[in-house]
């Protein structure tokens, strides 16, 4: 059976989720293999909801946030980039694959874009297969 | 790679041989009853039921030399502190030195004084916890009396609850001193390199002074208790000078310039079973003296001095080249103390025992108490020095030089932290010698004289076990972590086996 | 006159401090013991032997308390004796809690951390690549056998459920006082929650900006604790040099910054925090000021598993998963 990916998406509600919601109002076609959670802002997001997802078995996780200058909330979106950067470095000295965590600024009127990613990261899951973390209790 | 891949790749390709004769079958050790965690004594009985050989093996492996690794110096000595938290600043001073050398830079006068105050304070309180909990109880109690009350609840029945509680008391200001300066009462953070990262105030500085008072009375308790119960009674002092306590190997420790005792810093002296001076180092000259034994049978290593000659096994007397280090090794090596109450009984010392070196493993107990009243004098030294209460901490680095190494005397003996680090200063190697390692091989020896003297005709039985105990207690192990003990007995599992290779009998007494 | 409360304490694969701070409790602790009975205290104090904790009847102790982690098998079967026996039972420390610091050893393979060890030790003597071996036969007659270290660090409630979790390298003798107290008059939080006044370091320390009135700015330059004298008065974490007081518990009153170093978080997380290391990133994250801050962080800390995760690597997320699919023996 093949390989389907399950990637969890954090998208914030003033651009990324809006970018998606473009995305199908356009008929854009991008793979079935990710679940979206919505929160107002980039800056919402904690790294932990990462880990966790990734912990609970999650084959990629993906952040999408607004461009800088964009935020709803001014500066949320930075807070989001110097946490990602640290983030990214973290996975990897724990063992995962970085590649797995993937995070892009998509804003609301980028609805090809968002398609791409998707398409792109569920490409690189599939070649990586299925997260070495599924299983135990 | 798992565990067992590890020992399979590097065991593989030595012949498994059971038992003398080769033909007889693999002995069957039912594996959930094997001993974890604590100390392994291993003895091998011959066909008459005497002690052919004895080991003591040590079970603990943590891995501190290769995590340490990719971490900023400045963060070590916080961290390497929790290899023990019985020797609760022996880590953190002697990666704290190393530090200094990492960074090129010196301690200021002021910030020397410090650490050498906080050091003091936890020599009073290490010391005074392992006489009250395992010293003077095998004495005022009896090494045949029951474990139940051979502990520091037994000493206390015996000295009495006012000398008891003034005791506890006393030996918790040392622990107060060592928290004002170091942060925490246990596992300190006040380590700079070149300095040290707080100051005291006048006020502080008398509270210290009064306390400094009690310390000092508190080491002369000790030492008084140890002549009304030990020095006076005849059997007990059989015991001390008798051969069953006995081990003659070579010694090592620090001395100042003047020859005299040196805790935190001095030139490190080795000296031979008679007594004469084999050599002296400092720092990175370690390398040149001391060589550490791996045996597939120990986690732990054994150390022999070089200068002496190869690897040649577990053996003592003319030719060993194993060493002791401690409270009894110190006191063999230095000309005096350097405060005047414990140079008194530090020739008091030697004059009851004549010769020198001291080789009666129980008499580690006596240099302790010694070692103990000298620290607290130091302290009432240093805290009445006039740039105490300097700002003047800290010595601040502007380089990186890449490698230190720290030696200093901690109670139980000598500890050498080796670091190299890149030029950032992030460490790249680490090596640890704990002081109990440096005694891994008189360690094996005491065992197996006391083994030897206390079973005879495969009898062997619970009170064996105490006997034993008492030839290795002295060196005060700190196998770091699960292993060591407050009040009084070292959990110890002990396998016989006869000449078969058969294990006859299986004891533990926790 | 009630009954007195039954408790029971058990070292793991610890290094004994928090025993230590037992006995530091001093009087309290001689106080506490009119409340209290201890019917074990092992391998301290050993008149009662681990065999006699396993003849005890079942839920008869009301109170347990481990501390240290957990590697070898022995340590992992007396744990789940203590759960068996006592009503609550209590990770104590943060090394039972979380890890602590040999917990990093997780970060390294077995085979990396023997080497280190065995063979790549400056002053090692090892010329044929010896490793200690589980059982080996010395001079063809004496069969000497080792435990066999588990693959992996655990945490206590990896192995049984934890009611509660005190937190601490080791816990501060005052706050112990206080938390034997509570257990004594019954006060305890709900099940599965650390014992802990809720309050972070930032809260009781004396350097807050907020006891000046001010806000928290950000920050824009990070500093090794080695490279800048802190001033006084001032919030370190503001200075550059980076402190975890924000996240982490408070109950040691600060004990490191009344001696002008950072916190680095022995206390364990504040309430509310899934993954210390997590949080750790996140709050740093946002008080730094730049990008570029952040690539002078990771510059300066090459390894950040090994400074954000020193004290909780073992019982971070990603790893009490990864240890539950690959199952540690």
């Amino acid at each position: 059976m093949e390989f389907v990916p399950n990637i969890i998406g954090f998208a914030c509600h003033w651009c990324t989720y809006a970018g998606a919601d473009l995305a199908g109002s356009l008929r854009l076609k991008y793979p079935p293999t990710i679940k979206l959670i919505r929160v107002p802002c980039s800056g919402r997001i904690e790294p932990e909801y990462i880990l966790d997802a990734l912990a609970k078995g999650a084959d990629g996780v993906l952040v999408g946030g607004c461009h800088f200058g964009d935020c709803h909330y001014k500066d949320g979106n930075y807070k989001t980039a110097r946490r990602m950067l640290q983030l990214e470095e973290m996975i990897k000295e724990m063992g995962l694959e970085p590649e797995r965590f993937r995070w892009e600024w998509i804003s609301g009127s980028e609805g090809q874009k968002f398609a791409q990613v998707v398409t792109e990261f569920t490409e690189t899951i599939k070649k990586l297969g299925p997260s070495p973390l599924k299983g135990g209790n | 790679m798992k565990i067992e891949q590890v020992f399979a790749k590097y065991f593989g390709q030595i012949p498994k041989n059971k038992g003398r004769n080769s033909q007889v079958k693999k002995i069957e050790i039912n594996p959930i009853t094997r001993l974890e965690g604590h100390g392994k004594i291993a003895i091998f009985l011959d066909d008459n039921g005497n002690v052919d050989d004895a080991f003591f093996q040590v079970v603990e492996f943590r891995g501190y030399e290769k995590f340490l690794q990719g971490m900023p110096m400045e963060e070590v000595p916080r961290t390497v502190s929790t290899v023990c938290g019985v020797c609760r600043g022996v880590h953190f001073t002697a990666s704290m030195k190393a530090m200094d050398q990492i960074f090129g830079v010196e301690p200021t006068p002021t910030a020397r004084k410090l650490r050498e105050i906080y050091f003091m304070s936890h020599y009073i309180e290490d010391h005074a916890a392992i006489l009250y909990a395992l010293g003077l109880p095998d004495f005022v109690v009896g090494p045949e009396a029951d474990p139940a009350v051979r502990n520091v609840v037994g000493l206390i029945q015996t000295v009495g609850a006012e000398t008891g509680k003034a005791v506890l008391n006393k030996r918790r200001l040392a622990v107060k001193i060592f928290e004002l300066l170091g942060g925490k009462p246990n596992h300190p953070v006040a380590a700079l390199p070149g300095g040290w990262s707080k100051t005291l105030s006048e006020e502080e500085r008398k509270m210290v002074d009064g306390w400094a008072d009690e310390l000092i009375d508190l080491g002369k308790i000790t030492l008084q208790i140890f002549e009304d119960i030990i020095l006076k009674n005849e059997k007990y002092m059989a015991l001390v000078t008798g051969d069953m306590y006995k081990v003659v190997v070579n010694y090592m420790g620090s001395v100042a310039e003047d020859g005299k005792i040196a805790y935190y810093d001095g030139l490190q002296k080795v000296i031979d079973l008679n007594g004469n001076e084999i050599g002296t180092f400092r720092g990175k000259e370690y390398l040149d003296f001391i060589a550490e034994r791996v045996l597939p049978w120990s986690y732990m290593k054994f150390p022999y001095q070089k200068k002496l000659g190869d690897w040649q096994g577990i053996k003592e007397g003319e030719g060993t080249n194993l060493y002791a280090v401690g409270p009894l090794p110190r006191l063999n090596i230095v000309s005096g103390m350097d405060t005047p109450e414990a140079q008194k009984h530090f020739e008091k010392y030697h004059d009851t025992f004549g010769a020198k070196p001291v080789h009666f493993v129980l008499a580690y107990h006596w240099a302790r108490a010694i070692e103990m009243l000298s620290a607290a004098e130091r302290i009432k030294e240093l805290i009445n020095d006039p740039e105490i209460t300097s700002k003047d901490n800290w010595n601040k680095p502007t380089q990186v030089v890449g490698e230190g190494v720290g030696i200093i005397e901690a109670p139980r003996g000598t500890l050498i932290h080796h670091y190299v680090t890149d030029d950032k200063g992030i460490v790249t190697n680490a090596n640890l010698i704990v002081a109990t390692t440096h005694n891994n091989g008189p360690i094996n020896l005491a065992i197996k004289n006391a083994a030897k003297h206390f079973i005879k005709d495969g009898k062997v039985d619970e009170a064996v076990l105490n006997y034993v105990e008492m030839a290795f207690r002295p060196y005060d192990l700190c196998l770091a972590c699960a292993t060591h003990t407050v009040t009084g007995v070292m959990p110890l599992e002990m396998e016989i086996y006869d000449s078969e290779g058969k294990l006859q009998k299986k004891m533990r007494n926790f | 006159m009630a009954d007195k409360i039954k408790i029971a304490i058990l070292l793991a694969g610890g290094c004994a401090g928090c025993e230590m701070s037992l006995v530091d409790m001093g009087d309290t602790l001689v106080n506490a013991l009119e409340h209290l009975e201890v019917v074990f205290w092992a391998p301290t104090v050993a008149d009662v032997k681990y065999k006699d904790l396993e003849e005890m009847p079942d839920q008869s102790i009301d109170v347990g308390f481990v501390d240290g982690m957990i590697r070898l098998s022995e340590q992992e079967h007396m744990c789940k004796v203590m759960r068996a026996k006592c009503k609550v039972l209590i990770a104590y420390g943060i090394c039972a809690g979380l890890g602590s610091i040999p917990g990093m050893s997780n970060i390294h393979s077995a085979e990396e951390l023997l080497k280190q060890g065995y063979m790549d030790t400056f002053s090692t003597d090892n010329p044929d690549g010896v490793l200690p071996q589980p059982e080996y036969t010395l001079d063809g007659k004496y069969d000497l056998t080792l435990p066999k270290f588990m693959s992996d660090v655990r945490v206590l409630d990896e192995i049984v459920d934890v009611d509660y979790y005190i937190g601490g390298c080791p816990p501060h003798p005052d706050f112990v006082a206080k938390a034997v107290q509570a257990i004594i008059a019954g006060n305890l939080p709900p099940k599965g929650s650390w014992i802990t006044s809720g309050k972070a370091v930032c809260d009781v320390c004396k350097r807050n900006p907020r006891n000046k009135g001010k806000n928290r700015e950000f920050v824009e330059h990070v500093y090794r604790t080695w490279e800048k004298a802190p001033e006084d008065d001032r919030c370190l974490l503001q200075q550059g040099i980076l402190c975890f007081g924000p996240f982490t518990q408070g109950d040691c009153n600060a004990s490191c910054l009344n001696v002008n170093m950072p916190c680095r978080g022995c206390g364990g997380p504040i309430p509310g925090v899934k993954d210390y290391g997590a949080r750790a990133m996140s709050v740093i994250g946002s008080i730094l000021g730049s990008e570029e801050a952040v690539k002078e962080l990771a510059e300066k800390y090459p390894v950040l598993a090994k400074f954000y995760y020193r004290y909780s690597f073992a019982g971070s997320l990603l790893e009490r998963k990864r240890k539950a699919v690959k199952g540690v023996k």
